[in-house]
């Protein structure tokens, strides 16, 4: 090959990709039936997405590969992103893996290779353009699909996150102007953030004036969650709510005395019953029980 | 800014209704002391449902005031401080030692009530 050929050759050459990418589609197209089939083939020996009957492993693979040949047509992944997006909605919460994903694109894509490889094998130079061509494509394919379907189980773990941690700090009231807050679990420093964003705010709404926060689902705290907990029933007594702290472990207890707690300013009560019935006393109920108790 | 010093009855209510600078405070604090002795109170309000922030000066002088008014025989009580000052405070180490503080006006007339009632039986 002389110096003006390859200069021509690198000049032309996104226009021959283009071309052979034109070509590549073609075939694709016309072998469409025996590629899928064989695609199918390969998904089910390979034990992928078993989570999904054989007719919509059909379905869902028909309207892949056509996308899948489509992204390679246009040469955009705008489209196969929606398309990606869309099928992960619909099949993670049926329990599909990443793998399963992951590797059904990359056997489509070997599959294909493979319809190159015996199309062009007698001309090793027209088969290398082809590959040149294609693989770079086929790569961005499978990057897209995977990273949508990554990002879309990130957000529903997002999603989830969020709702436990909704449920997991209840603010109660149990008789008027008496809140409980039972806290069970792990504290870490952003739940107690949220925690104390929610007492303080539920002391506000329901203008409560005693508080019994029960930490007996709570095994242990550090030092800085346990501080936190101290500067919560302080901020909550300048709101003008008194904080009762009810069934601490042997380790918090340990804890709050090892970073110095002034125990003048907290409150604790053994248990909740204790704590309950403590901030009655507070709040001037007297609980006696009636003469004769209705049978159970 | 001046902070309107309301007399009711046995008690001096003062309504913040803005930010206020460190002299307008010290004005309230000279006012209020003066006040409580000129009409006899027996209790103080002090409503900071209007503030967005409590500095250490602010902090301090309130409790300032809170110490001295009982030198003059009667009670502070501050209300209306809101959650996310409340919690600012404290984390800055402001804690209004102390000092009594109530959810609203309402508790805090509530709050006096009582305990002036139970001085006069004592």
């Amino acid at each position: 090959m002389g110096i003006a050929e390859l200069r021509a050759e690198s000049k032309t050459a996104s226009e021959s990709t283009a071309a052979l990418l034109r070509e590549l589609v073609a075939h694709l197209g016309e072998n469409r039936t025996q590629l899928r089939e064989e695609w199918i083939r390969r998904i089910t020996e390979g034990r992928l997405l078993t989570a999904m009957s054989k007719d919509e492993i059909f379905a869902e693979a028909t309207s892949v590969y056509d996308s899948y040949v489509e992204a390679l047509e246009t040469r955009t992944l705008e489209a196969l992103q929606a398309y990606a997006q869309n099928l992960s909605e619909r099949i993670i919460p049926r329990g599909v893996e990443t793998h399963e994903v992951v590797g059904i694109v990359l056997l489509l894509r070997d599959v294909l290779a493979r319809s190159l490889f015996s199309k062009y094998h007698a001309d090793s130079r027209l088969l290398n353009a082809v590959l040149d061509a294609y693989e770079p494509a086929a790569n961005a394919i499978a990057i897209t699909v995977a990273v949508g379907f990554v990002r879309e189980r990130e957000r529903i773990i997002r999603q989830q996150q969020e709702a436990i941690r909704e449920l997991s700090t209840p603010v109660l009231q149990v008789r008027e102007r008496l809140l409980i807050l039972p806290i069970i679990g792990l504290i870490d420093p952003l739940r107690a953030r949220q925690l104390t964003e929610q007492l303080l705010r539920g002391v506000r709404a329901n203008r409560a004036k005693l508080v019994v926060i029960d930490i007996t689902g709570v095994a242990a705290m550090d030092a800085t969650v346990a501080n936190h907990l101290v500067l919560t029933v302080e901020a909550a007594r300048l709101l003008g709510a008194r904080v009762i702290v009810t069934g601490l472990s042997p380790e918090i207890a340990q804890t709050l005395v090892n970073i110095g707690v002034d125990l003048g300013k907290m409150n604790t009560v053994g248990d909740l019953q204790g704590g309950i019935e403590e901030a009655e006393r507070l709040l001037g109920y007297k609980v006696v029980p009636i003469a004769e108790p209705m049978p159970a | 800014m001046q902070v309107p010093i309301l007399k009711q009855g046995p008690y001096l209510i003062a309504t913040i209704q803005s930010a206020l600078t460190d002299a307008d405070i010290v004005q309230l604090r000279d006012a209020l002391v003066e006040q409580v002795g000129r009409y006899r109170s027996r209790g103080v309000i002090i409503d900071v449902t209007a503030l967005d922030v409590m500095d250490s000066f602010a902090t301090g002088t309130l409790r300032d005031v809170a110490h001295m008014v009982r030198l003059r025989g009667a009670e502070t009580v501050i209300v209306g401080i809101q959650p996310d000052v409340a919690f600012a405070m404290v984390h800055m180490g402001l804690t209004l030692e102390g000092v009594t503080t109530r959810l609203d006006l309402e508790e805090g007339l509530d709050h006096l009530n009582r305990n002036i009632k139970s001085a006069a039986y004592r």
